[in-house]
């Protein structure tokens, strides 16, 4: 726990040096915490999705990796299951890809395109449309849960990936985002676009998109891992077990857990429960810089 | 909007029609729809509905036990932003101060942001569990006997503790960004001034922070009363009967269990109202804060 930058600055005050070293070692301990705190769930999780079901039942959770974790993630991945038995992890995992890549792109397409027109035209209705978007914000799908429930319904698009992702796609967060990013390129770009000729097609294409590229990336990472991580909606609009994704088949686990009278299958629901985890995990440990751009500067 | 704009007849109308047309479909028309049916009762087998003017308000409101799960709501938002906000400000101080491993912490504090919570439920029935959780046997060493989905108030605890857990990470990185952003000299010559560490958080980088925490606040408060649903669903276990429950997951039992869709409606449309002002205020305090700035 040295610091030489810390001990450069307080170097001829021996006394103070070593209260520095004091608060210092005080505040790696608290962030340690911090991060144990976050990590330890998860690592419990995962080991103990490496013992055998018996085991687990007998001795509880686990402190440190089985050897059942192989048989447990595959069992998890490739088992068939359910009432139908005809879904499996790979099944879901793919659904749940479908949801988060359809939310994210078709919620990048719309709400560009929107922003676009209402930044940079000028039109009759401009105003109008703004406010008819920017109302959506008020209002979560959760408060208007049942009667969006029976406009999919009506609209014959219960178990179908259009009825999974439209009605989701159907908030002006993303549109939010693009028009305050658009609102901060330049103005001398259009001016400049618009003496060169270039209409606003060439405009958009040649000069706003690249410009907005980061934004973009930045987009689809949130948008992602909140399209992944929808629950309410998809328990409600997929019965069908082949439309089921990763974290709707968390409920289907809790439910034959409790409900089960023998020794529930402990080690197969934690390793769902981890394979449901992960992708959305990667992603935002990967891509950690424009996640947080993404995250702290379009909210503004 | 911009000084310099095109003008086409045509062509921004083109842009808007995805966007508008979605809006419209799932977006108005059921907004439409929770406020009409909120004013009919509906015959449970579908023989059609009658008019009922304010009645399923004044069975919603009247009704003990909704002015019981308000009250729950209220405690359950207030505890989770409460705990939620400070231990990430706590951690955004720490890890802004480090030098060594700020990197590392940045990312060990911020990657649960990514976990549904749903899934933090499951992980918290798993933990929680009255055989087999290691939080319960915790709990059992000082006397306390938990038992999650059976007993009230272990289970809101529980409930709770999931709910902040999962939004430790979204507070933590504000908070970090809002620090990051307070200029170099401010902070130096803060630290001349005052070089007592806590009295110079009071006095200096709270008040700096403070439009970042008032914006966190309306966050929390939204995402405790809303996308808290997941982890709420599966702590009870499948069963809501005497297990706590938020507002907007009443809406949901009412409406799919139920079958109360005129009582569902209603409850529907008082917290559209609610979230409605929650957002106006936010929106109005942060055009002053672009003024400011």
């Amino acid at each position: 726990m040295t610091d030489t930058h810390m001990s450069n600055v307080a170097h001829s005050a021996p006394r103070r040096k070593t209260r520095i070293h004091w608060r210092l070692l005080g505040d790696h301990l608290i962030l340690s915490a911090g991060a144990l705190l976050m990590l330890l769930p998860v690592l419990l999780t995962l080991f103990t999705a490496t013992h055998d079901n018996l085991f687990i039942h007998k001795e509880g959770v686990q402190f440190w990796f089985g050897d059942q974790g192989r048989a447990n993630f595959s069992r998890a991945m490739f088992e068939k299951g359910g009432f139908t038995q005809n879904v499996d992890g790979v099944k879901m995992l793919m659904n749940s890809l479908i949801l988060g890549i359809g939310f994210a792109v078709g919620k990048i397409v719309i709400s560009m395109m929107a922003a676009y027109a209402i930044v940079y035209f000028r039109f009759r209705f401009g105003l109008v449309a703004f406010w008819i978007i920017f109302t959506t914000l008020l209002l979560p799908l959760e408060v208007r849960i049942l009667p969006s429930y029976e406009v999919v319904q009506s609209l014959g698009l219960v178990n179908s990936y259009t009825g999974l992702i439209l009605p989701l796609v159907a908030s002006a967060t993303g549109t939010f985002y693009f028009r305050q990013f658009f609102r901060s390129v330049p103005e001398e770009l259009l001016e400049a676009a618009r003496i060169d000729g270039a209409g606003p097609f060439k405009f958009f294409v040649d000069i706003l998109f690249p410009l907005s590229r980061t934004m973009v990336a930045a987009i689809f990472i949130i948008m992602f891992v909140y399209g992944w991580n929808q629950y309410l909606w998809p328990t409600l609009m997929t019965t069908d077990e082949s439309l089921f994704t990763l974290v709707r088949g968390v409920k289907q686990i809790m439910q034959v857990w409790v409900g089960s009278s023998y020794i529930p299958d402990y080690g197969v629901a934690m390793a769902l429960a981890i394979i449901a985890m992960l992708p959305p995990v990667a992603i935002v440990i990967f891509f950690q810089n424009w996640f947080v751009k993404g995250l702290t500067e379009s909210d503004k | 909007m911009k000084r310099v704009q095109f003008s086409r007849p045509l062509f921004p109308y083109l842009l808007l029609i995805p966007q508008l047309s979605i809006i419209l479909v799932f977006f108005y028309w059921p907004a439409a729809e929770a406020i009409r049916s909120s004013f009919y009762l509906e015959d449970p087998f579908g023989f059609g509905s009658t008019f009922v003017g304010l009645d399923n308000y004044r069975d919603v409101v009247t009704g003990s036990e909704y002015a019981k799960i308000a009250r729950f709501t209220l405690l359950f938002t207030a505890l989770v932003a409460f705990f939620s906000l400070s231990i990430a400000l706590l951690l955004a101080v720490k890890a802004d101060t480090v030098l060594k491993g700020a990197k590392s912490y940045r990312i060990l504090l911020m990657w649960v942001y990514a976990i549904a919570p749903p899934v933090a439920g499951l992980m918290g029935i798993l933990l929680f569990d009255q055989r087999l959780g290691p939080i319960t046997h915790l709990a059992a060493l000082f006397g306390w006997d938990l038992k999650l989905g059976v007993d009230y108030f272990d289970t809101a605890a529980a409930m709770v503790i999931c709910s902040v857990w999962i939004q430790i990470p979204i507070n933590f990185i504000f908070f970090l960004a809002g620090l990051q952003s307070v200029p170099r000299s401010v902070r130096e010559a803060a630290l001349i001034d005052n070089p007592n560490g806590l009295s110079r958080f009071f006095s200096v980088t709270f008040p700096l922070l403070a439009p970042t925490a008032f914006f966190l606040l309306i966050i929390n408060i939204t995402y405790a009363l809303f996308d808290t649903f997941g982890i709420i669903d599966l702590l009870q276990k499948g069963e809501p009967g005497n297990n706590p429950m938020t507002l907007v997951y009443k809406v949901f039992i009412d409406g799919f269990r139920g079958n109360d869709l005129g009582g569902s409606s209603a409850q529907s449309v008082i917290l559209m109202i609610l979230v409605a002002g929650l957002t106006v205020f936010q929106f109005r305090y942060m055009e002053r804060r672009v003024h400011y700035n």
